[in-house]
């Protein structure tokens, strides 16, 4: 326990703090305005791979450690569609999770956002559409927001988030 | 006939070092597969390829890892239809199954096995389209959307008080999807039962379709955590089917991207089973060290995460002198810090009693179901490729093998602590003496019919990769294998007389690949 205390001391609050010409911390200090003049409360979002390749999905769990510190944007992973905001999808939507993003996205209450994540999600990708698979998301649920890169960095996946919010002004 | 008559009588093939194939009779294929397993070896792969000038030809192929080296067993059979059967291989080795069911999904040649149930193929394209075969794949194409999740025979387990968790395909959080299926009596594990293909992205048809000169990008996205390793195996074979050697610098590059990518997942990885275990300042510390060493990558080499670092005949990327230094001072930082950390977790009682005894896989039941790579490691065997088989540079670098014989969760989670340290120390080795001169050489494409194989061992095991040559510079067959094939089938063990609660650090201590098996 002494140890952990004292680690926890040696390193102090890493969350990188608005503002700085960084546009990560731009980012940073605009959401969180956003998210607290449009939500008044947290960000739910939900993640659904769709058939990416895990690439994209570990810039995700990126989201949440302690340097981009997600949830002190107010910013929530939750496990449940029904009380979503906010779908995170990855991937070239294969056929075989087709059906499950329809479902997720008809569980998630309106007003609800999609923001696709990463050139599979924003186009096929290297993928693209065959028998086994649909291509962009877009193909299949409406998207508000395409996050390209391969996989994009945890500040391009914030300032798509960042883009629908805006894009929607309220929920 | 012992192990070494079949070596014997085997051919060399290109690509990885120590690999050999041999064309088999029906009787000899048995014959064979017997021999390995009775030698102590196992199944790395099987697949099957129709003929390039003959499509009412085929073959199917098992890649048996022996001491002496991967032999590739060729046998011949009739392409799609009711006279494509070959004799299965389930009873030897009971990883075959699922690799059996898939290779019938998608190229239509049947394994004499009782387990007929379909694998990839969930609703998408009809049972009798085959998505390898040069017809089929058009008809697959225009196959009706898919329906609700088709009706999958899972094995029933009945008994009083036994009753059914289903779970997936999406999760909650940020993870691959599939599906679960628990037979519980009160909250423990009786059986589970893994329903998996959901994110199939027909990959292996997607290669021929690309030229072979730029498969490695297709072969880095199979599983995105483990792009490094697949990417380097595709290359191994393709240099190899074009006498391409690659200049020094390029495979001792390599070797830093791979060791990099065992670190930046094992980091990932220590920090999830801490917080699996009920103890959040783990994951809050690791995931700090892994952003850590992604932003030091980033500045090196311009990724975080090293998806196009690897490019036939060498690297894309280069290392300044300024940029080894700081990659070696960050890499041993972290290392330091790692040590740190596995003491609070040595000294945690909370972590310590979840960790021990956790979804234990005895050894001899790791040798039974053949699995490979870090969780064979846990479980007592000694299988490390960049030790047993090392291609350039390993030999030279010899990286020392951890093993374990514990099986459970402790020891999974001890290897991934002690291999992190052996990589960084690899890494600082890499960076001190890294041989001048260019890191990329031509590489022209190979001539039609030319094969090859790749075997690196990833962070995760060993990935294994076919490739077939084309006519005019093109892909006619390309088998990617992520070593989850293997160790899919032992978390289902592993979970048994566990309870329900501890599936998720159990399953995290295996952390496998969806993509990579899904293909
Ligand atoms: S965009 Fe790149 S990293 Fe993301 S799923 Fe596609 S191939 Fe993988």
């Amino acid at each position: 326990m002494l140890k952990t205390l004292r680690k926890i001391g040696s390193i102090g609050i890493i969350s990188e703090p608005p503002p700085a010409p960084d546009p990560l911390l731009r980012v940073r200090e605009r959401l969180d305005e956003k998210i607290r003049a449009v939500l008044g409360r947290a960000l739910c979002i939900r993640h659904v791979d769709a058939g990416s390749c895990n690439g994209c999905e570990l810039e995700i769990q990126a989201l949440n450690n302690p340097l981009y510190n997600m949830e002190g944007l107010g910013i929530r992973f939750v496990a449940s569609p029904r009380h979503a905001d906010l779908l995170l999808v990855t991937g070239p939507v294969s056929r075989n999770m087709e059906t499950a993003l329809r479902r997720t996205y008809e569980a998630t209450p309106d007003p609800k956002l999609v923001v696709a994540v990463g050139d599979c999600g924003c186009t096929g990708g290297i993928f693209g559409e065959s028998y086994a698979t649909r291509g962009p998301v877009s193909n299949v649920i409406p998207v508000d927001v395409a996050v390209p890169g391969c996989p994009p960095s945890p500040t391009r996946i914030l300032q798509g988030i960042l883009t629908a919010i805006s894009s929607r002004g309220k929920l | 006939m012992s192990l070494r008559r079949w070596w014997d009588r085997a051919h060399g093939v290109t690509g990885a070092p120590s690999v050999r194939g041999l064309g088999v009779t029906a009787e000899e294929w048995l014959q064979a597969a017997r021999d390995v397993a009775a030698a102590g070896g196992r199944l790395l792969s099987l697949w099957a390829s129709v003929d390039a000038s003959n499509p009412a030809a085929a073959a199917v192929y098992a890649a048996l890892l022996t001491e002496a080296g991967v032999l590739v067993l060729e046998l011949a059979t009739p392409a799609h239809g009711e006279r494509a059967v070959y004799a299965g291989l389930a009873e030897i080795f009971p990883a075959a199954t699922r690799m059996q069911r898939a290779a019938f999904d998608l190229s239509g040649v049947r394994s004499s096995d009782p387990d007929q149930r379909p694998w990839l193929r969930h609703s998408a394209w009809p049972a009798d389209a085959h998505p390898l075969l040069p017809a089929a794949a058009t008809a697959a194409a225009v196959a009706e959307p898919p329906n609700a999740d088709a009706a999958y025979e899972f094995v029933r387990v009945e008994g009083e008080g036994v009753h059914e968790i289903a779970v997936g395909p999406v999760h909650a959080g940020t993870i691959e999807p599939g599906h679960f299926r628990f037979s519980v009596v009160g909250e423990k594990v009786l059986r589970l039962e893994q329903h998996l293909g959901y994110v199939h992205k027909g990959i292996e048809r997607r290669f021929t379709e690309l030229p072979i000169l730029a498969g490695h990008r297709l072969a880095a996205r199979v599983s995105g955590d483990s792009a490094v390793a697949f990417s380097w195996a595709y290359c191994q074979a393709l240099e190899g089917m074009s006498e391409c050697l690659i200049p020094a610098r390029a495979a001792w590059l390599r070797a830093l991207f791979l060791e990099l990518e065992r670190i930046a997942n094992h980091l990932g990885d220590l920090g999830a089973l801490g917080n699996d275990a009920g103890f959040a300042f783990g994951l809050v510390q690791f995931s700090r060290l892994k952003e850590d060493l992604l932003r030091a990558v980033d500045e090196a080499f311009g990724q975080r995460y090293l998806l196009d670092a690897v490019v036939p005949g060498g690297t894309q990327v280069d290392v300044s002198a300024p940029a080894a230094h700081a990659l070696t001072e960050r890499v041993s930082a972290i290392a330091q810090e790692a040590n740190a950390l596995r003491r609070i977790y040595d000294e945690h009682s909370g972590v310590r009693d979840r960790f021990a005894g956790a979804g234990c896989l005895a050894p001899e039941l790791a040798v039974r179901l053949g699995v490979l790579g870090l969780v064979a490691r846990a479980s007592g065997q000694a299988l490390d490729a960049r030790c047993d088989l090392p291609c350039a540079p390993y030999s030279e670098l010899a990286p020392a093998k951890v093993v374990r014989t514990e099986g459970d969760v402790a020891a999974r989670v001890a290897v991934r602590f002690d291999e992190l340290q052996e990589s960084c120390r690899l890494v600082g080795r890499i960076l001190a003496s890294l041989p001048g001169g260019p890191h990329l050489s031509s590489v022209a494409a190979p001539a039609a019919g030319a094969f090859g194989v790749g075997f690196v061992e990833g962070w995760r095991g060993p990935v294994f990769l076919a490739l077939e040559a084309g006519a005019g510079g093109s892909i006619h067959r390309c088998h990617p294998h992520d070593p989850s094939w293997q160790n899919w089938p032992a978390l289902e063990h592993a979970v048994i007389g566990n309870i329900v609660p501890d599936f998720p650090l159990i399953n995290k201590s295996f952390n496998l690949s969806y993509s990579g098996p899904d293909v």
